[in-house]
């Protein structure tokens, strides 16, 4: 059995917010669902002592100190906005409140 | 927009019947130089996006990079709340959609948090001490500032369109969250507006936020479910969100508990969801119901390697920390020589730091107290505000008790250039002089006062005459209309004996 659904698949849509068809969703099942289980050899190969590997360099505290470096101007800043009011970016009213 | 009036059960009604359960999320912003994963500055109020790097906007191929002294800052606030510092933690993608946040995710902690574990004791107005357990600590960033444009009421709902300012985006924050608290009943608002206090208080202390609610420096989500007394499962909760300001917290609690009551008296349910507080009604509206939006699906952040600590690091940070609050205010109690429980009201006023700096700043600790717990206060309840919103500063009593020592108002006077200075008139200064207060020394006005007052009451002169000097009150009310309210009284009094041939 996939271990992917085609109503996960039509949830992560949803969240990412992108359009599929039904064929569309079909597809992506198997696609995702082989990739899922491709990935889950991994879990093979590592035991359950083995802590998750978030990067693939075992490296730690790369720090930059609190000093203040260039920045962009406004009008760099919003060089590729589709529409802006004076020095900020304008968009669509999304109702959320949050 | 419509509102709906929401149904409420009077607040001694409801906690007769139910236990209110708790918990806080507050928001702190550091105050360091730069944002959290980029050299853009950190500062309030600049013209929109002038302090934003590729990073803050999200552009393509960019990498972030952690600002140790943020690091520095959260293990503190974890240190001073007593809580467990990680000995390793890494950051996570928390993914949604919305253009405050322009790489549609925000780089925060998921299931490693930097601190965790630990409490902070809050002092009730009853003097008894409640002790908040505190769940977690994590690191995470601002997100971008929205204004909805256009609609009737400013708020998103009806806007025609929102404008973007990326300046917040990065800014580091820490997020304090609580573990679930029971047992407040009653004082649930109290406590509410005391725990938060009591965090603007350490994070202040320690020196790593303005702290500055108004600003949204400090901004507190608060969680209210109720419970059936007795029951022992939790009731469901809402989350009231951005309350910002102390007593806004209290109200906040308050009108949850109530609304809860009327809903669940009603045999309806509670949704599960977030709240909008809104300000001018002390009312919440419902948000949007917690559901798929919540599937945030975390992942850790492949662009950042984990924060690493070491004993030496976090005792280097512990030595840095101030002295703890209960400490802190035992000592300013002795230095300042006051009661038990005139200290407890100045605590319970949220005054101390006010008070503190006033001292510092050259008043004896009586003087500040007067003015502090006397007029201000006074002020702030008719004008319906916290101490901290009226705009007076420690200069300002520093200033106003100066010309009162130098003789230049009187006390009543005083008062009322206080409230000129609330209203926005000037310093203490510029109103006596602007609205010409100075009280009346001039001894040639006042003697006509004088001379006039004693015309008018020979039966009072006689009394003061034969001796009874207390008599000299009754010329006073004359002698001080005449000028305006603005005679010495000591000065009065001496130029009436003075006049009478009498040793003062």
């Amino acid at each position: 059995m996939s271990a992917i659904s085609r109503e996960d698949v039509a949830h992560l849509a949803q969240l990412a917010h992108i359009e599929m068809s039904d064929a569309e969703l079909d597809k992506m099942t198997g696609e995702l669902g082989v990739i899922v289980e491709s990935i889950a050899s991994v879990s093979e190969a590592a035991s359950a002592d083995v802590p998750a590997t978030t990067h693939p360099i075992a490296l730690s505290n790369v720090f930059r100190e609190d000093v203040v470096g260039p920045t962009l101007t406004a009008e760099e800043a919003l060089m590729n906005a589709p529409d802006s009011v004076d020095t900020r970016f304008k968009v669509p009213a999304i109702l959320d409140g949050e | 927009m419509a509102m709906h009036q929401e149904e409420l059960v009077d607040f001694d009604v409801a906690l007769e019947k139910y236990d209110p359960v708790l918990g806080f999320e507050v928001h702190v912003e550091l105050n360091t130089k730069t944002k959290m994963f980029s050299s853009a500055p950190n500062v309030f109020g600049d013209v929109p996006n002038t302090n934003v790097t590729p990073v803050c906007l999200g552009l393509p191929g960019v990498l972030p990079v952690v600002n140790k002294t943020a690091v520095e800052y959260a293990i503190m606030i974890g240190l001073a709340l007593n809580c467990k510092i990680a000995e390793r933690c890494g950051f996570a993608r928390k993914n949604y959609f919305y253009p405050d946040t322009p790489k549609n995710f925000q780089t925060s902690q998921y299931d490693d948090p930097i601190a965790y574990d630990g409490w902070i004791d809050i002092e009730l107005s009853d003097g008894e001490v409640f002790r908040v357990e505190i769940e977690r600590a994590h690191m995470e960033e601002d997100a971008g500032k929205l204004t909805h444009m256009g609609g009737s009421t400013g708020r998103i709902q009806g806007a025609d369109y929102s404008l973007v300012d990326y300046n917040r985006s990065g800014v580091p924050l820490v997020e304090i969250v609580t573990k679930t608290i029971e047992g407040a009943g009653k004082r649930a608002p109290e406590l509410a507006k005391a725990y938060v206090a009591a965090i603007r208080e350490i994070v202040k202390a320690l020196d790593v936020s303005d702290a500055k609610m108004e600003r949204g420096n400090v901004r507190c989500d608060a969680n209210v479910s109720l419970m059936l007394k007795g029951a022992e499962k939790f009731g469901t909760r809402t989350e009231t969100k951005n309350v910002n300001s102390l007593r806004a917290v209290e109200h906040a609690v308050r009108f949850e508990i109530e609304r809860h009551a009327a809903v669940l008296n009603s045999g309806e349910a509670i949704v599960q969801e977030t709240r909008h507080w809104h300000e001018d009604t002390r009312t919440t509206t419902s948000g949007r119901p917690k559901s798929d939006a919540d599937d945030y699906r975390y992942f850790p952040e492949p662009d950042l390697v984990p924060v690493v600590t070491t004993v030496e690091w976090i005792e280097e940070l512990r030595s840095r920390l101030p002295e703890p609050p209960a400490e802190r205010r035992k000592r300013l109690q002795a230095d300042w020589g006051y009661s038990d429980a005139e200290f407890r009201d100045v605590v319970n006023a949220g005054v101390t730091e006010q008070i503190e700096e006033t001292i510092a700043a050259g008043t004896t600790a009586a003087v500040a107290r007067k003015w502090w717990m006397g007029e201000i206060a006074r002020l702030a309840k008719n004008a319906d505000k916290d101490v901290a919103d009226l705009g007076v500063t420690s200069a300002t009593i520093v200033e106003l008790n100066s010309l009162i020592e130098s003789k230049k108002i009187n006390d009543k006077i005083a008062r009322q250039v206080l409230e000129f200075v609330v209203a926005g008139e000037g310093t203490p200064s510029e109103v006596v002089e602007k609205r010409s207060l100075a009280v009346v020394n001039d001894d040639s006005a006042l003697g006509a006062a004088i001379d006039a007052a004693m015309e008018a009451m020979p039966d009072v002169v006689a009394k003061v005459k034969g001796g009874k000097l207390q008599a000299i009150g009754a010329l006073m009310g004359p002698v001080m209309k005449a000028t305006r309210g603005q005679a010495d009284a000591g000065r009065v009094r001496e130029l009436v004996l003075q006049k009478l041939g009498i040793e003062g």
